[in-house]
């Protein structure tokens, strides 16, 4: 099929360059595409407050205490900063309920611990399981989505009808029965949040590639010799992708509520702090009452972080659905 | 050399009120390099029998009887992995109908094509195959930049003929052509055939050109077999369909597309409706609609019988067919058909 051999000698030049401008046009098509995004960010005031808040608490998060990293006996700080000035659970008062002064910016809990330092660290915990266990359900469900659609039949119906079941499920029981008989751990509420959360992205997608299944292009594929397994996570699975991301945003804020919610009833991770549990400590200690600065902070940051990351994920479905960009 | 052998072949759908018998007791021949061309309208089976070649079926699809022979391979027998690996574009490849669709929207067409000839040639490099995509856009009349372009960017025209390089770049036996330039307008038609015909020609592959377009397939194929409700009733190289039908359907067809050398040359319909392919029962399925139909017509289903030299008919009154062909000019014969259809439907509602 080779047409011209004449210009044999010219080619590995032209060749190079044609790389060249082929990678560039690759990281022009990358760059236009976040340039799109930012055009769009720009004429949204929300998404950028959620993007700061959003990045403020990432900052926070990651600078909270510093972070070392041990091999046997030999250690080192991957990260020496540290923004909360005390350790969450030393005692740093004597005077327990103190309101904020100079000292203790948010005041003491009943034991005498810095709550300021405590909401700094908390937020650590906070993002782990937000992202996490956002993470992990959305993994499981889009994959239920795609494989039953897909396939239909039997597959579909055992697995859709385990999606339904866990419909059934209402959290916080579930959650608490859970953590009660496999003991409370941090893996343990990350698979109780992960249990109930991957069904709504299930179905979500399932609908999604149901009508993706039917379009041309994968009639084309399967003519090409195409298994199934590329059909669906070759050529299926990018045509949803935007779906998934935004189910992924608003999973991690659900995420952050249910580990509240479980931490909040006593059946967060023990020996970390987190944002529910400080709320807890001050109801466990009769103090929701008196002492407003231990409660405030941490459900002010609980409501903040959540508020952020829907915002963040309405501007995305304006990415993900044109439509909506004109209904402003 | 005979490439393609279909043999009695009978592909139904299964549905809730039974088989619906699309494709039945087909029978087809194919020399390596020839062009077929499948007539009939919606629904008369000609997709569904092109397309159980490659098993490219819905899931309701099942081959109840006959044989598919692929150059020495049994194609019915074949697991869905060695379909998949030995014959879908290795061997045989498809042209759709509606190309801008065809392509997945998230990849660029380029890529499309490079995936299509890795998938199937492991030893080939990403730069030769990129390489052969360029030369296919070059020689089907594309700008070869343009294999970096996704689907949406280009036009109706170029997207068929970005196809059409995505189903030539393996160099395929068979292309399987479903009605490949009817989303297009009549001058592209035209151009777009005659590129699928020069590069046919080029990689000698033989074609199974799709249409419901009597004049693409006459000026394009050598073979012509016409559908009509699941069977193909007439089939003859394409000079003794157009020239020496013997099928009153055939004759009919005829009588539908203008002619642009006869100016007064009214259009001829035919009337009435495709049949029901639901148990249909005995009988020639052409006959209600069929001027001349006789009481054998409706109860017995007539038997291939060949007309010299590759002319298969399947009529019971094929051996009459020079008087058939001269009332089949007549608009009076088919109109008086129409008041019958009239009469039957109104029957029906009783």
């Amino acid at each position: 099929m080779s047409h011209d051999t004449t210009t044999e000698g010219t080619d590995t030049a032209s060749e190079g360059a044609d790389t060249i401008s082929r990678r560039r046009l690759r990281w022009e098509r990358r760059l236009a595409a976040l340039r799109n995004w930012a055009g769009i960010l720009k004429a949204d005031r929300l998404g950028q407050i959620g993007i700061a808040i959003l990045a403020f608490f990432l900052f926070v998060g990651i600078f909270a205490r510093p972070i070392t990293v041990e091999f046997g006996s030999a250690w080192f700080q991957i990260q020496p900063f540290s923004l909360a000035p005390h350790e969450s659970s030393a005692r740093v008062a004597d005077e327990s309920l103190a309101p904020p002064s100079r000292e203790h910016p948010l005041g003491t809990t009943s034991l005498g611990r810095d709550v300021y330092s405590q909401v700094i660290i908390g937020t650590r915990v906070t993002l782990i399981v937000g992202t996490i266990a956002a993470f992990m359900a959305v993994f499981i469900g889009a994959n239920v989505g795609i494989i039953s659609a897909y396939y239909g039949g039997w597959t579909e119906d055992i697995l859709m009808r385990i999606t339904d079941v866990v419909y059934g499920v209402p959290f916080l029981p579930f959650a608490i029965a859970l953590v009660f008989i496999l003991g409370a751990s941090l893996v343990n509420v990350i698979a109780a949040i992960v249990l109930i959360l991957w069904r709504g992205t299930a179905r979500v997608v399932r609908s999604q590639v149901l009508s993706h299944k039917q379009r041309p292009y994968v009639e084309s594929a399967r003519a090409i010799g195409a298994s199934d397994f590329r059909i669906m996570y070759v050529q299926i699975m990018p045509n949803v992708l935007p779906l998934i991301t935004l189910y992924a945003a608003f999973a991690v804020a659900w995420a952050v509520i249910a580990e509240a919610s479980l931490s909040f009833l006593g059946l967060g991770p023990p020996g970390m702090i987190s944002w529910g549990e400080i709320i807890y400590d001050a109801r466990s200690a009769g103090a929701l009452r008196e002492a407003w600065w231990w409660v405030f902070p941490a459900g002010v940051c609980i409501m903040l972080f959540v508020m952020s990351v829907f915002f963040i994920g309405r501007s995305l479905e304006k990415v993900v659905n044109p439509d909506l960009r004109h209904t402003q | 050399m005979t490439l393609l052998t279909i043999d009695g072949l009978q592909m139904y759908y299964r549905s809730d009120d039974g088989y619906v018998r699309a494709a039945d007791d087909i029978n087809l021949e194919l020399e390596s390099g020839q062009t077929l061309g499948l007539v009939g309208e919606s629904g008369s089976g000609k997709t569904t029998i092109a397309r159980s070649i490659i098993r490219l079926l819905p899931d309701n699809a099942e081959v109840i009887d006959g044989s598919i022979d692929f150059d020495g391979t049994e194609v019915t027998d074949l697991s869905d992995r060695e379909l998949r690996k030995q014959i879908r574009w290795r061997e045989v490849s498809m042209i759709p109908q509606n190309a801008m669709n065809g392509f997945d929207p998230v990849y660029t067409v380029g890529q499309q094509i490079v995936q299509a000839i890795r998938y199937h040639e492991k030893e080939t490099s990403k730069r030769e195959a990129r390489d052969r995509a360029r030369d296919l856009f070059d020689e089907l009349g594309i700008e070869p930049d343009r294999i970096d372009d996704y689907p949406h960017q280009f036009s109706g025209g170029m997207a068929q003929r970005a196809m059409i390089a995505l189903a030539l770049c393996l160099e395929p036996r068979l292309i399987l052509a479903d009605e490949p330039t009817t989303a297009l307008d009549v001058v592209i038609q035209d151009r777009i055939l005659q590129t699928i015909k020069r590069m046919q020609a080029e990689i000698d592959s033989a074609m199974i050109l799709i249409t419901h377009d009597i004049s693409v397939v006459s000026e394009t194929a050598d073979r012509i077999a016409v559908c009509y409700g699941g069977r193909i009733v007439e089939q003859a190289d394409s000079a003794t369909i157009i020239k020496n039908p013997r099928h009153p359907y055939t004759l009919g067809l005829r009588n539908a597309f203008p002619d642009i050398g006869d100016e007064d040359d009214d259009l001829i319909s035919i009337p009435g409706t495709p049949p029901e392919l639901v148990d249909p029962g005995e009988g020639c399925r052409f006959a209600p609609r069929c001027p001349f139909a006789e009481e054998e017509c409706w109860e017995e289903t007539p038997k291939p019988e060949e007309y010299g030299d590759g002319h298969i008919v399947r009529c019971h009154r094929a051996d009459e067919a020079d008087l058939l062909r001269e009332q089949a000019t007549e608009k009076a014969t088919w109109d008086g058909m129409r008041d019958k259809v009239r009469q039957s439907i109104s029957r029906g509602e009783d």
